[in-house]
């Protein structure tokens, strides 16, 4: 299990090799990558800047990889998190869950994505032909958190 | 007693500081508090800090609430609802 925050680009191929390497117990991975895309609220996005909480936010990510080990059956997790000056097609976000079966490693790879859009201190700067503007948190965001404590 | 006080995102930029060492008189002893001496400040801090204002507050890096209470020594960080991944 681990998290990193990082400015370095990651290699996805080699982080999943990485994290299944050797474990014949894995039957499933699942893994979502997070992309800047160039266009946000109908402006062009030149360059996307991320700041995050130093220490904090590493806690922060490994208290949601733990909240999603109790409640689901996984073998390991692993999150990247970029920061830093990012532009359109870079990779910003890497989640990998492997377990045993696939429900188990799609839902808590959506459920610590979910967790980590609104609760991990990162916040997004755009430069766009507008200026620079600090992205706004969405209420969906919100949303797709609240569906999972609803107990469903 | 003083305290950490750390600044993100917008709201750094906005009040021009990061973080800063913060002499706190007696009897502010909650996050609450905090916030409010701080917005004696002036209008920057008023407005930076004020009600209408959605922000997010950490006590030695664990999510606070108003009521969280500040003691001699803690790192209290104010930011904006997040906006990673």
């Amino acid at each position: 299990m681990s998290v990193r925050v990082q400015l370095a680009d990651f290699d996805v191929g080699a982080e999943i090799l990485a994290l299944r390497r050797g474990n014949p117990k894995i039957g499933a991975i699942a893994s979502f990558i997070g992309l800047v895309r160039d266009i946000n609220e109908g402006d062009d996005v030149a360059v996307m800047t991320l700041e995050h909480y130093p220490g904090m936010t590493e806690k922060a990510l490994e208290a949601i990889v733990v909240r999603a080990r109790e409640r689901w059956d996984i073998l390991d997790a692993l999150v990247v998190h970029r920061i830093g000056a990012l532009r359109p097609t870079d990779q910003i976000v890497l989640v990998v869950v492997s377990s045993a079966h696939r429900g188990e490693a799609f839902a808590a790879c959506e459920f610590i994505m979910d967790y980590l859009k609104t609760e991990a201190p990162f916040w997004k700067k755009e430069q766009t032909d507008k200026g620079g503007r600090w992205v706004e948190a969405r209420a969906s965001d919100e949303d797709a958190t609240a569906r999972w404590k609803a107990g469903s | 007693m003083s305290v950490k006080v750390l600044f993100f995102a917008s709201l750094r930029e906005q009040l021009g500081v990061g973080a800063e060492e913060c002499e706190l008189p007696g009897g502010v002893a909650t996050v609450a508090a905090l916030r409010a001496h701080l917005m004696t400040r002036g209008e920057a801090w008023q407005l930076a800090l004020g009600e209408k204002r959605a922000l997010r507050v950490a006590v030695n890096q664990d999510m606070a609430k108003a009521e969280t209470c500040v003691k001699a020594g803690d790192e209290v960080a104010f930011f904006p609802p997040v906006t990673g991944g």
